[in-house]
């Protein structure tokens, strides 16, 4: 898993963000990525050398163990992000059709409208599947966030009930329970992204059914304003015939 | 490590913003804590749980698998190495709160500077020349720590110290001290009465575990100076 390339795909997307979808990614990266990477790897690394039965029995050890809550967080993660790259696609292939220079594509930042807004509101929606599935995959898995110091095991090859200890519970509670806390704050961000722009939105909607009805009045403020007078200034000056053209005949 | 140089990238972006005393609470951070943690501290913390070694046959004839894992989870709930890394990345948070104004301000600024020179454009007074020199003197410039950003700079700092405070803490109250013992005496189960377990290189670790809470308190030093000349600043620019 190249997080750098992950990273890299990510920073595109985050230009196109609103200032939420930023801050989400921020705590994405930092919170969850980041300490994923540099702590919760080496925590979980040595579970399955270190996890210990009191038996003598082999293949008893391998049985009972299951895969890694931090697998489970990196697949998480890819499988939210697919969405952001599809937003980064789309705003990218909206703009061709318009006349924009590519450098003032580069410079911009897109508005959310129309298409693109679909899109992203999609993304936001999967992003809280995703992160609401996997919370509870993980609940359901290790019946809750607290890993246990002790398993008792009753399955083939192990005789009668065996007792398994787990390597470094204590620590693999204190990072579950950070990980699942950073999960809840990026869900309530999404909830709060996904609001901000149902209201941008409907508030367009609410703003171009009045400007139907008065459709002389410009609702975009004092720059609007200035442009169409400097508009037509420049367009009486072309107009008027004491103008030079240029274009001097003999 | 990919992370600390992805970490490592976006606090130099914001080095640029910083007061000089920022300048050298950040070098400090990164060569006497994150290059000590990644190069040292790994390595001497590498064996921690394999080297834990529980004298169990002391105790009773029959081995107790089991008794070092417990032993280990009683005494090391959370290992150093991680204590240090989630302090680390937590009083890095801070700053990415200044960057994100500071690129507030500036997509301010730059959305008024394109107005500004659209509008001017129509008359053809100013070409893309022009234009182009502003956006980059704009990139360039140094902003000035006035207004909504001191007070996001400052409430960086005082967060800064509450984490790095508050995670000393946190250590000091686990394992007692910043002393690792050499032998500690172990009474869960399934560890049969007491038993003697003993903790792998346990002097070398102290010594890092005393230098990590020397590096802390200097950087908590910084931060206090850097906001004592804050609050003088903002205090002589108003008088």
């Amino acid at each position: 898993m190249t997080w750098s390339a992950l990273y890299a795909q990510l920073g595109g997307v985050n230009k196109h963000s609103t200032s939420l979808g930023k801050i989400w990614l921020s705590v994405l990266f930092i919170f969850r990525i980041t300490i994923l990477v540099l702590a919760a790897e080496s925590v979980w690394g040595d579970e399955q050398s270190d996890f210990t039965c009191n038996t003598q029995q082999p293949g008893c050890k391998n049985l009972i163990f299951v895969s890694t809550p931090a697998l489970l967080v990196a697949m998480h993660v890819a499988y939210r992000n697919r969405g952001d790259k599809r937003t980064m696609l789309r705003s990218n292939g909206g703009e061709k059709t318009t006349d924009l220079e590519l450098e003032g594509l580069k410079r911009r930042r897109l508005p959310i409208t129309g298409s693109l807004w679909w899109t992203y509101t999609c993304s936001l929606f999967f992003r809280l599947i995703f992160e609401g599935g996997f919370m509870y995959a993980l609940y359901y898995l290790y019946g809750g966030f607290r890993m246990p110091r002790l398993v008792k095991c009753e399955q083939w090859p192990c005789p009668n009930k065996v007792d398994c200890f787990i390597s470094r519970p204590t620590e693999k509670t204190v990072f579950t329970i950070f990980m699942v806390s950073s999960s809840t704050i990026c869900m309530v961000l999404n909830v709060a992204e996904l609001a901000y722009l149902v209201a941008k939105a409907l508030l367009r909607c609410s703003n171009r059914a009045a400007r139907r009805k008065m459709p002389y009045v410009h609702h975009d403020g004092g720059a609007a304003r200035d442009l169409a007078l400097m508009e037509n200034k420049k367009n009486d000056l072309m107009m008027s015939p004491c103008m030079d053209s240029g274009n001097k005949t003999a | 490590m990919p992370s600390w140089g992805a970490l490592l990238a976006q606090l130099s972006g914001v080095n640029r913003y910083s007061t000089s005393l920022g300048k050298v609470w950040l070098s400090v951070l990164f060569i006497f804590r994150v290059m000590v943690l990644i190069v040292a501290a790994e390595s001497v913390w590498g064996d921690e749980q394999t080297d834990f070694t529980c004298n169990t046959l002391q105790v009773s004839p029959s081995p107790t698998p089991g008794c070092e894992n417990v032993c280990y989870d009683h005494f090391f709930p959370v290992s150093h190495i991680r204590l240090w890394c989630l302090q680390l990345v937590f009083v890095s948070t801070p700053t990415l709160l200044v960057a994100m104004h500071v690129a507030y301000r500036n997509h301010g600024d730059k959305k008024r500077l394109l107005q500004a020179s659209e509008r001017a454009g129509l008359f053809g007074t100013r070409g893309s020349e022009a234009e182009e020199a502003e956006l980059e003197n704009l990139k360039r410039r140094r902003l000035q720590l006035t207004g909504a950003l001191w007070w996001t700079y400052a409430c960086s700092l005082v967060v800064r110290l509450l984490f790095e405070a508050g995670f000393m803490y946190v250590l000091y109250a686990l394992y007692r001290g910043f002393q690792m013992p050499r032998l500690v005496q172990c009474v869960e189960w399934p560890c049969p009465n007491v038993v003697d377990c003993f903790v792998s290189r346990p002097t070398e670790k102290t010594v890092f575990t005393v230098f990590m809470a020397s590096a802390s308190s200097v950087c908590m030093l910084l931060n206090v100076a850097e906001l004592a000349y804050l609050v003088v600043k903002a205090v002589t620019r108003k008088s």
